[in-house]
């Protein structure tokens, strides 16, 4: 006897606990089996590319801080690095290590929250690991506050260098930190890593093939966690990475359990760079460039990209020799990622979209500018 | 036949551990009204405070702005020789806390302020007008692109210092 | 001791009580809101509620000041009789199960009762229709999601709970739950650790707690089968939930730790009682609070795969000591209990395989 089942459509709307911000899914559900789903975006469109048009060089790097809230000294690393690309600037090498110690801090305190999201999302009821991730992260946060005076959008970097030395607490604070970090992330690891319910849910689902990966211009742990080594900061490196030495930790499979992996050993890589940099970093004065207060870049157009916690973040500016840009374009990581989400989710159960998504880390405010 | 054994509840029973041990940690809340957190000193946040002494009119600041918050008009006096500021208002409700508007003074006239106490209760209340932000006595000014007065502000609490301590009592 | 019993009267008794039993139960419910509240508090490094009255005692009764006064909303198509009844017939089986109860020696409702533990299982059987009702009235596909995974886990997990209850009925030899407080010299959950686990993972399972609670699993279906609700009929719900892991505490403390026993019972055994009660219910904190969530086909084969075999294996273990040792098992044979159990979950534990789940889509 044939039992007749019809698909239903359900839409995670754009109000919902764990989508990460406003974002819409609509779902075709054959019990609890997912047939298809669509994304939906647009809810947090502000027109950060058209506001760039008519504002000035400066005034822009507080608006790129908006992009993707959590890591938004990379945000301004790659349109400084883009402007300097353009009108020819070469920063001094105390500005150079202090903007890499600067975006492995920013690295570390992304990956922290990521994280702690996923395992929020998983359903560790109420926010343990979440809590405890936090921990870490406001220490992170309490640095970042003493360097320029925010906790969450800098505005620290400016064309040329940075725009505050370090105070003088700042460097032994810091190593402060970096000294007791590994005790703590070995606890998160012995929460978690080896948990059975956390592996029962999280290996083997979501796969991502290696071809799908490379062929949908998927970068950061995404890609790492399909087996592909593919690192900016070592591929193309920028600032002074040539000369840390670093592993890229890389997966095996793709699955949600390997994205988990890769941002915890991500975690210790950075560590090991930031121990370098605070003993390599040049005692000088000199870390900013000069550069004109109105900065007139010459007729041109120029790329910059770098290692963001999210992937490969790129700007791509055009200028006319004005105050302003001609125009400037955003290559977000996560837009680019969230391509894939429908062919990892595809054949599993609603439980599994969210974790799933969770595990992209994506960051409303970047894919919808 | 190897008889590996993996999964048979190791890791569940690492977890509890691990949540366990936590119960015997210091607890890091702060209990808000009686214990403050002293702000960092470069601490850019939601009040200006203007010198009236310094401030030439010369509008830097409001040309600086990425949204145009600060509306300033000026009349002038000429047998002084100089600007007369009448009008020095803010918009802090639209303010994105950028700091440009400090960094770009080149008198030295803008300062931002340490209170971060400013909760209003119209929408309307949040434009700061001259008086308002005038730099008086006893107002505690931040040290953001103004590295002379650092010395002499408190430190910075650190969750850093805090955390790791022996516990409290279960009952505060 | 002032038996209340002779009350000539029938119906003194039974009002007496019922009205203890339902001031119990509210008193008790509010307890556990702060023990949970202040005890998450306490696994995350931070205070839990401690501003409402001293020390956030008042916290509970805020909530409730709270939830009455908030508006009561009904979807405009949901099945209006139905939306109205169900918040009732998910919390009146919780409050029934107390009937039987012992808080003391031979007091309590009907605590004698000679079926005791069989209606309590009866009862809570019940409870399922009533969330049921919820999700389907509500005319929601949020609901409608969470209803059907309740159902489906919900009498999936009858079947362990009841097998490993028959396990201590085993030893006790009867069914009345006064009986079963007397049954053996030394807690039950020392001498069959088995049938204590099996026990605790069920009854979590039954109340949609801890790592089982995706009924109501706030990261994916919001709110599950009650997210059409508001007023006093949410904090029916809310009552029936913590109700529930009130009633499964004590039943928990009642057959596997000697409910009311302890060094001096005969004056103050409902102390040792409530005292157990807590500290289950801490039990039950500490594994919702270190372990995330299992997804729907997971719970299923956990159930069916892991929790009923080992049931069924441990009544065989139960009666064949029970007939071996002539109905009177030695203190000594929880050594050779805890090694089986150990053994046992070993050997299972070969069963666990991972990355399955997907299914094959045609498009």
């Amino acid at each position: 006897m044939e039992v007749k089942t019809e698909r239903f459509v359900l839409n995670m709307g754009p109000q919902h606990p764990s989508t990460h911000g406003v974002f819409r899914m609509r779902v075709t559900l054959d019990g609890e089996v997912v047939m298809d789903l669509e994304p939906k975006f647009g809810y947090l469109h502000r027109g950060i590319e058209k506001l760039a048009e008519t504002r000035t060089y400066t005034q822009i790097i507080s608006l790129t801080d908006r992009l993707s809230y959590l890591s938004s000294m990379t945000n301004n690393h790659a349109y400084v690095l883009a402007v300097e690309k353009l009108a020819g600037i070469t920063v001094p090498e105390r500005g150079e290590y202090m903007r890499v110690i600067m975006d492995e801090m920013m690295r570390i305190s992304n990956h922290l929250a990521a994280i702690g999201f996923f395992l929020n999302d998983l359903g560790a009821s109420v926010f343990t690991p979440l809590l405890y991730m936090y921990r870490e992260r406001e220490k992170l946060l309490d640095l970042f506050e003493m360097v320029c005076g925010q906790r969450l959008l800098y505005n620290y970097m400016r064309i040329g260098g940075l725009s505050h030395d370090f105070p003088s607490e700042f460097l032994p604070a810091l190593k402060r930190f970096v000294a007791e970090m590994p005790a703590y992330l070995e606890e998160y690891e012995d929460l978690l890593a080896e948990n059975e319910i956390l592996l029962a849910r999280t290996k083997g689902v979501g796969i991502l093939p290696r071809e799908l990966a490379i062929n949908a211009s998927i970068s950061g742990p995404v890609l790492r966690s399909t087996g592909v080594k593919w690192d900016i900061r070592k591929a193309d490196p920028y600032s002074v990475y040539d000369r840390f030495e670093f592993d890229i930790p890389t997966g095996e499979t793709g699955d949600n359990y390997d994205r988990y992996w890769v941002r915890m050993q991500e975690m210790r890589q950075s560590l090991r760079i930031l121990n370098q940099a605070i003993e390599q970093m040049p005692k000088s004065d000199q870390m900013n460039a000069a550069v004109p207060h109105f900065l007139h870049p010459p007729k041109g157009e120029a790329y910059g990209h770098v290692e963001s916690p999210q992937g490969e973040l790129g700007f791509y500016l055009v200028s006319d020799n004005s105050i302003a840009p001609y125009r400037l374009h955003i290559r977000a990581p996560t837009l680019i990622n969230l391509t894939a989400l429908r062919e990892m989710v595809i054949g599993w159960k609603v439980a599994d979209i969210v974790t799933t998504f969770g595990s992209i880390d994506v960051c409303l405010g970047e894919i919808d500018r | 036949m190897k008889l590996k054994l993996e999964h048979y509840g190791k890791g569940l029973a690492k977890g509890l551990g691990v949540t366990f041990r936590h119960v015997l940690r210091h607890r890091i809340t702060t209990q808000y009204p009686e214990e403050r957190l002293s702000v960092s000193k470069r601490f850019r946040g939601y009040r200006m405070v203007w010198d009236e002494e310094r401030c030439t009119g010369c509008a830097t600041c409001a040309k600086s702005c990425p949204q145009g918050n600060i509306e300033i008009v000026t009349s002038t006096k000429r047998d002084e020789n100089r600007y007369v500021v009448e009008k020095f208002e803010v918009d802090t409700g639209r303010c994105i806390f950028c700091g440009l508007c400090v960094e770009a003074c080149p008198y030295d006239a803008l300062f931002y302020s340490r209170e971060y106490e400013c909760s209003t209760y119209r929408r309307s209340d949040l434009v700061l007008s001259r008086d308002q932000q005038k730099r008086t006595e006893g107002k505690e000014l931040s040290a953001y692109f103004h590295p002379e007065i650092e010395e002499n502000l408190p430190a910075q609490t650190l969750l850093l210092d805090k955390a790791g301590r022996r516990s409290q009592s279960l009952w505060d | 001791m002032n038996n209340l019993y002779p009350f000539d009267n029938y119906w003194a008794h039974f009002g007496v009580f019922a009205v203890v039993v339902l001031l119990f139960v509210i008193a008790g419910v509010m307890a556990f809101i702060y023990i949970e509240r202040r005890g998450f508090g306490l696994f995350q490094m931070r205070m839990g509620p401690n501003r409402a009255g001293p020390w956030g005692l008042f916290q509970p009764i805020a909530d409730a000041i709270k939830v009455l006064l908030k508006e009561d909303i009904v979807p405009d198509v949901a099945d209006k009789v139905v939306h109205f009844l169900a918040p009732v017939v998910g919390f009146l089986p919780v409050l029934l199960i107390f009937a039987v109860v012992p808080f003391h020696e031979g007091h309590g409702l009907i605590p004698d009762l000679n079926v005791g533990i069989l209606y309590v299982v009866a009862i809570s059987s019940v409870g399922v229709v009533g969330v049921f009702m919820a999700g389907w009235a509500s005319n929601n596909k949020y609901s409608l999601i969470g209803a059907m995974r309740a159902m489906a886990a919900m009498v999936s997990y009858e079947i362990p709970l009841v097998l490993s209850i028959l396990g201590v009925v085993a030893i006790a030899g009867s069914l009345s739950m006064n009986g079963i407080v007397q049954a053996h010299d030394i807690p039950l959950f020392l001498l069959t650790p088995l049938g204590f686990l099996v026990f605790l993972a069920s009854a979590m399972a039954e109340i949609n707690r801890g790592p089982f609670d995706l009924l109501e699993a706030d990261s994916e279906i919001v709110a599950g089968f009650h997210v059409e609700y508001s007023g006093m009929k949410f904090a029916m719900f809310y009552l029936a939930e913590y109700g529930h892991a009130l009633a499964m505490s004590a039943i928990a403390a009642t057959l596997f730790f000697r409910g009311w026993e302890g060094p001096g019972g005969q004056y103050i055994g409902i102390l040792w009682f409530l005292v157990k009660i807590v500290f289950v219910f801490g039990l039950m904190i500490w594994l919702r609070v270190a372990f995330p969530r299992l997804r729907i086909d997971q719970l299923m084969g956990f159930a069916w795969k892991f929790l009923f075999p080992l049931a069924l294996i441990n009544l065989f273990i139960i009666a064949g000591e029970m007939v071996g040792f002539d109905g009177d098992i030695p203190w000594w044979m929880l050594f050779v209990n805890w090694a089986v159990t150990i053994v046992l979950v070993l050997v299972f534990s070969r069963a666990y395989r991972l990355g399955e789940g997907r299914v094959e889509v045609k498009a």
